[in-house]
């Protein structure tokens, strides 16, 4: 479980995020939305200790990332598995490379158990077989899926992707959430998805947090938030033209 | 950002950087990677360049020796002393903090703007210690080796003159490459290229990671790396030209 407190973020005296209170569970998958410049991103980082907030604390597992020693700030990131927004594939590694290098850092696994474990890891996002090739072989779709099984090899107890869905077509991005959904639930994983995909929200958004200005202004599920009455959240989820259009004919 | 911000940044990016690996024989495999990719992959041109610049400086020095006061064998004192104390040492660092420190400047600096350096440092891994160290170690211990070539190619490149143009006798030349030589010579030039090593990596690896942006700063940190790395050559050859022979 992933908790946080009061959590308070500036940039010189520009406050991006202001005391953010929420509770992410495991085995849930929890998706942040918001606009643009929102603070989601800045929040993610703050969750995963690239940036440090000016005020609040930040729980994983009822300790306090924030006052841990470096060493014991290490122990929990090895426990995390992130899916960046540009996917951050290591180009100077092939493939099986990408998702045997945790397994090289932190495991004592022989190396045949880390072959076994980096095919099952590709055969759990479909990229068996492609053991060889280069990152820059790859499709978009492809490389959100290496990092997905990168992020899993050390099967996470927290899962973060930042928007993983970007600059996918709608049918791969359905596939990366099917996937997300299905690890989070298989192997019981704190999931937090930073998102614009809508589609997303609804399909996966086990729980949803909506991020106007640096504030947490709606917390909810995709089962109520089509029927919010909050102006902003409104405003964002039925933008594009195929939402209203939909929201008419309802 | 003023030198003094500059310096202080520079200073804890190298604190990072000097700390424990996170695995030992990873690094060792990194270092053995980067000296290939570092060392050995410069050789070609560092040999080419300075086989030419031996032949250079032999035939300007065969031109200037006109007069018959001057023993010929000069002509090979003097291209040892160019080659060996200046030209290998210092000339060729400064050459090669064009492609080596431009090449390290760019790596890591694509790494941090596509978010890599991020994902090591997620993992826990310490990303500067992880990619800078190696190349630091990697490169400081073949510099040695690739001053070496390039004084035996200057050298050669001489040697070359002698036998195409008949000005300066190749027995002269051998000669004039043995008179009054101290081996004291080639210990000064590579120490110095130990320095040099240490300074193309260590301030490529640092505008390398410092990198914000996209592809236009990534470029023009790979720039500011080349150009640095080479201001500190020279300082840093006034320095122990000082400490050595003053």
């Amino acid at each position: 479980m992933i908790k946080v407190k009061n959590l308070v973020k500036k940039f010189d005296d520009k406050v991006v995020l202001d005391s953010i209170n929420t509770t992410f569970e495991p085995g849930k998958v929890n998706l942040v939305i918001g606009r643009s410049g929102s603070g989601k991103t800045v929040f993610m980082k703050c969750l995963l200790g690239l940036l440090i907030p000016e005020e609040g604390e930040l729980f994983y597992s009822n300790k306090n990332f924030y006052s841990l020693t470096e060493k014991e700030q290490k122990n929990i990131r090895k426990e995390m598995g992130v899916v960046f927004q540009s996917g951050a594939i290591f180009d100077f590694l092939d493939v099986e490379g990408n998702v045997r290098f945790p397994l090289d850092m932190f495991s004592d696994m022989t190396q045949k158990e880390k072959i076994d474990r980096v095919n099952f890891c590709l055969e759990k996002v479909n990229l068996e077989g492609t053991n060889k090739l280069k990152s820059s072989e790859l499709s978009g779709g492809m490389k959100k899926r290496l990092a997905i099984a990168r992020a899993i090899a050390l099967n996470p107890k927290y899962l973060f992707c930042d928007e993983p869905n970007s600059g996918l077509d709608p049918q791969n991005a359905v596939t990366i959430d099917e996937l997300i959904y299905n690890l989070t639930h298989e192997f019981n994983t704190t999931t937090v998805v930073n998102t614009h995909d809508m589609n997303s929200v609804i399909k996966i958004g086990e729980k949803v947090i909506f991020f106007y200005e640096g504030h947490l202004w709606w917390e909810g599920s995709n089962e109520n938030i089509l029927n919010t009455d909050n102006k902003e959240l409104r405003d964002f989820i039925f933008a594009s033209s195929l939402a209203q259009k939909l929201l008419e004919t309802s | 950002m003023n030198l003094f911000d500059g310096i202080t940044e520079y200073l804890l990016v190298m604190r990072k950087t000097f700390t424990r690996p996170v695995k030992f024989k990873t690094m060792v495999q990194q270092i053995v990677h980067e000296m290939y990719y570092l060392g050995v992959e410069s050789l070609p041109i560092v040999c080419f360049l300075s086989l030419f610049i031996g032949v250079v400086v032999m035939i300007q020095i065969a031109f200037q020796m006109e007069s018959p006061l001057i023993p010929k064998y000069t002509a090979g004192f003097i291209t040892r002393v160019v080659i060996i104390y200046e030209f290998s040492p210092t000339i060729m660092s400064m050459l090669l903090s064009g492609r080596v420190g431009s090449r390290i400047a760019a790596e890591i600096g694509t790494m941090k703007v596509t978010e890599q350096i991020d994902a090591l440092e997620v993992m826990g891994i310490n990303s500067a210690s992880y990619l800078i160290l190696p190349k630091i170690i990697a490169f400081v211990l073949i510099m040695p080796v690739i001053i070496t070539f390039s004084i035996f190619c200057g050298l050669f490149g001489g040697y070359l003159i002698t036998m195409g143009t008949g000005e300066i006798p190749t027995s002269e030349y051998f000669y004039g490459l043995r008179a009054f030589f101290t081996s004291f010579e080639v210990t000064y030039a590579l120490i110095k290229s130990l320095f040099f090593g240490f300074i193309i990596t260590s301030i490529s690896g640092y505008y390398g990671y410092i990198v914000e942006g996209g592809a236009l700063e990534v470029g023009k940190n790979s720039t500011k790396a080349m150009v640095q790395s080479s201001i500190f050559i020279i300082i840093f050859d006034v320095i122990l030209t000082q400490i050595f022979l003053g």
